[in-house]
């Protein structure tokens, strides 16, 4: 027999849907969302962003099928969302990333972060940063051992060596044999650092900022070009400012995205990076760097977006946006990581029930409560 | 054409755009259903109480003469469409599910006192005094609708003549005539304000004579360009007001249609008469002038039998109490791939397990609907997009609400106010995910404990 749901014998109304939106239609416009960003990766990455990308959408959907038939359920890999899972999970890793991290990466995505709450819809935490989170915290090394993003050319093999195109590109400065100070086409100098060219512009401001407080100097600055169109070292999917506001305006305008997230993330990162900047008008990491740099983009249109794990009325969107921003900023300032969007993220994906119930909106005409 | 001076905006928040299908009726000039040979007059065709049945079987009867008798406050008389005898009453199941005693009247051999265009020309047709209809007093004007038996012929079915009461604690100082039918396929008020908008018109005036307005606004949808027009046009001199409000559903929804017009907001549980608004759909305000200035019962009603699924879509003038089977078999019958019978509309109508059932007041339309036009999608975990709270008019989180009901956890369903729910289906129209939002609210509405 087959298990699907007793019918209803009687048909209720309405009669008709709309058969436009389904939520098969919602991840394939997430995909093609994806896509500026998986083409400026690979076109950066090459091989190893297809290789990455490859790896953690075939693990996901291979996990998706395992607990599906595990639970003798009809294949649920028809919505599409574990392959959406998947190509997110990807771009948020460092093209180093080791291949048996991404898959115990996506294999944990799927199955702690979805599956074993009942599948897609059911999940409390953003799959794709459940992930995310575990591998960081049991691979801290493979990942970069200062954190999010490495920037430690010990663990982070010489991309230079791997990719030499990369200095043609300017994402890497040429001479990097000698690990120089000098400047390039994507970094500022600060006089007397010494510098690994393999940092990310967040991983290398975060040593900057902290060499500062000790009174030393170390660690560099982005110029801000590089970070808009991504022509720097980072997460596949996260270095382009350009391309995720691409993806994400497409995301918007489908309505497959709710507007008031993204709005809500930038306004709350973008006024403590405003707050910083009025106190030390003087630094050179500017409110642009905040807002273009590292996964706060990506996030706010690809991860924060995620409709299972984000509220549902329009207020209760904000909210979880400006949350989300805020304690971005707040773990990117005061903590040892140099990004905070992934704990923001998993923090707010938390409190969604609250924020649910706080933001009931009042029925149409009702009195508004004083 | 001139500028409304409605205060609304001409529309109302969220709502949806399903597929209209008015084309398939729209340009069917209402036909007179020939006599059938039987009616069924359900004994409760109106929210409220029920009717006494006051035939006795072989009883004579003649066309309008008042057949049950409603003594509650909120009722409505019965009359008989036609002249003939009674029959054994019987029991019948209408369209909404409900089964219910039915005064049975076979048709006499003789033709009827009216007929075809005859009956067509003294329900709707010939002159309405429009500029001498002072001379009714309120009094009368809400006897006259009381006696009729006029209920809301837009699908609620509320006895009329309790909307037009005057009430000096919160005085009436608008009506609002809806001719937004903005449920989809439905043509029958359309073919009526296009081709009879005289009654239409002398039913406003009466209603604001009755309850004591200043002001009349007709709202119709601007996808009716026709009907705009043509009420435009009688209207003038009237000091009757065209409101031309945007194509979006439910607009034709009470609460809507006068919020889109006026402005004025009644919460949940509110009615329109504690803002001030009396409305109205215009097949009622036609009937209203019926009542008045020709004394007849509401015993006639124009139906929409449409959808792909039936051969000749057709607006008919029908008797009440006529099997829908009847209706069918008059416009060709089903077509080989019609799927599903719907008494009323798309949106809110309900499935018609027994075609057999009879037309009541209520009855707006058939919309027959094929294997192509219904919805197939596979209903999937909730994926909390929220679309169902972007779209719901009473600004209700519908999946709360509905998963809510599906638990019986009645406190969270209140707490997310489930009363408000009007059953508009937009929420369910518009789920990615092909959730029942709607059935499950409405069961939570019916199996919720009272309190
Ligand atoms: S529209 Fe459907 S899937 Fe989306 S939140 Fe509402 S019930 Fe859930
Ligand atoms: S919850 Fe009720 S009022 Fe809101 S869209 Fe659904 S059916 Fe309409």
């Amino acid at each position: 027999m087959s298990n699907t749901k007793p019918t209803h014998h009687v048909a209720t109304s309405p009669h008709l849907a709309d058969a436009k939106f389904t939520t098969r239609r919602m991840m394939t416009d997430v995909l093609i969302a994806l896509l500026p960003l998986v083409i400026f990766s690979i076109y950066i990455y090459r091989q190893y962003a297809v290789q990455q990308i490859l790896t953690c959408v075939s693990a996901c959907a291979l996990t998706e099928l395992l607990f599906s038939m595990a639970r003798g359920k009809a294949f649920s890999l028809r919505d599409g969302s574990a392959v959406v899972t998947g190509v997110i999970l990807a771009l948020t890793f460092p093209w180093s990333t080791p291949l048996h991290v991404a898959i115990i990466a996506s294999a944990i995505a799927v199955a702690c972060g979805k599956m074993v709450f009942g599948g897609v819809g059911m999940n409390l935490f953003n799959p794709a940063m459940v992930g995310r989170a575990f591998v960081m915290l049991a691979f801290a090394s493979a990942l970069g051992s200062v954190g999010y993003i490495g920037d430690d050319g010990k663990t982070v093999p010489n991309p230079d060596v791997a990719m030499p195109w990369l200095v043609d590109m300017g994402v890497l400065p040429k001479d990097v044999a000698q690990k120089s100070t000098e400047e390039t086409a994507s970094v500022t100098a600060v006089s007397g650092a010494t510098t690994m060219s393999s940092a990310t512009p967040m991983g290398a401001n975060k040593k900057r900022e902290t060499a500062a407080r000790k009174g030393e100097t170390a660690g560099f600055v982005t110029k801000i070009m590089p970070l808009v169109i991504g022509t720097h070292l980072g997460s596949l999917g996260e270095v382009s400012a350009i391309g995720c506001l691409l993806g994400g305006l497409f995301l918007l305008i489908r309505r497959t995205a709710a507007w008031q997230i993204p709005l809500g993330m930038i306004v709350g990162a973008g006024l403590i990076a405003a707050i910083l900047q009025a106190m030390d008008p003087s630094s050179p990491w500017t409110i642009g760097h905040e807002l273009c740099g590292g996964a706060l983009l990506f996030g706010a249109f690809f991860i924060a977006t995620d409709p299972v794990t984000s509220p549902l009325t329009s207020k209760g969107r904000f909210l979880f946006g400006l949350g989300i921003g805020l304690l971005t900023m707040v773990i990117r300032k005061l903590s040892g990581y140099p990004e905070g969007v992934m704990f923001a993220v998993l923090l707010m994906n938390a409190i969604v029930p609250l924020i649910n119930r706080w933001t009931i909106p009042a029925p149409f005409g009702a009195e508004k409560k004083a | 054409m001139s500028v409304s001076t409605a205060p609304g905006s001409g529309t109302f928040p969220c709502g949806v755009h399903p597929p209209e299908g008015k084309s398939f009726a729209k340009d069917c000039p209402i036909e007179v259903l020939p006599t059938p040979k039987q009616v069924r007059i359900a004994t409760q065709q109106n929210v409220g109480a029920p009717c006494e049945g006051l035939l006795k079987p072989r009883q004579e009867v003649t066309a309008g003469e008042q057949i049950g008798s409603a003594e509650a406050f909120i009722s409505a008389p019965l009359h008989s469409p036609l002249t003939g005898a009674a029959a054994m009453a019987q029991a019948v199941t209408l369209a909404n599910g409900r089964h219910m005693q039915a005064m049975v009247i076979n048709a006499s051999e003789e033709p009827q006192p009216l007929e075809g265009q005859a009956l067509l020309d003294d329900v709707y047709g010939g002159d309405w005094p429009l500029g001498a209809l002072e001379q009714y007093a309120p009094e009368q004007i809400v006897d006259a609708v009381k006696t009729a038996g006029i209920v809301g012929q837009g699908g609620a079915a509320f006895p009329t003549y309790v909307k037009l009461l005057r009430n000096d604690e919160k005085p009436i100082d608008t009506v609002v005539l809806n001719g937004c039918e903005c449920e989809p396929y439905l043509t029958a008020d359309y073919r009526l304000m296009v081709e009879f908008p005289q009654p239409i018109l002398a039913g406003a005036i009466l209603a604001a004579r009755a309850t004591g307005a200043s002001k009349i606004y007709v709202g119709i949808e601007d996808n009716k360009p026709l009907a705009i027009e043509t009420l435009q046009a009688a209207a003038a001199g009237t000091g009757v007001e065209i409101a031309v409000l945007k194509t979006k559903y439910p607009q034709g929804s009470e609460k809507q249609t006068m919020y889109a017009i006026t402005g004025r907001e009644a919460g949940p549980g509110k009615l329109p008469s504690e803002v001030g608004c009396c409305v109205i759909n215009v097949a009622t305000a036609a009937a209203i002038a019926r009542a008045v200035v020709r004394n007849k019962p509401l015993t006639h009603r124009v139906v929409t039998v449409t959808g792909g699924g039936i051969k000749e879509p057709k607006n008919l003038l029908v008797p009440v109490g006529v099997s829908c089977q009847v209706l069918i078999n008059y416009c060709g019958g089903l077509t080989d791939d019609a799927e599903r019978v719907i008494s009323g509309g798309p949106m809110m109508g309900f499935t018609m397990g027994n075609i057999d059932s009879p037309v009541t007041k209520g009855t707006s339309g058939l919309t027959v609907l094929r294997t192509s036009d219904l919805a197939h999608t596979t209903e999937t975990n909730c994926v909390r997009c929220g679309r169902c709270v972007d779209v719901c008019p009473m600004g209700l989180v519908p999946t709360r609400i509905a998963l809510a009901s599906r638990n019986q956890l009645w406190d969270l369903a209140k707490q997310y106010h489930i009363l408000a729910c009007v059953e508009c289906g937009c929420c369910s129209y518009t789920c990615p995910a092909a959730l029942p939002l709607v059935q499950l609210i409405r069961m939570g509405k019916v199996s919720m404990p009272r309190d």
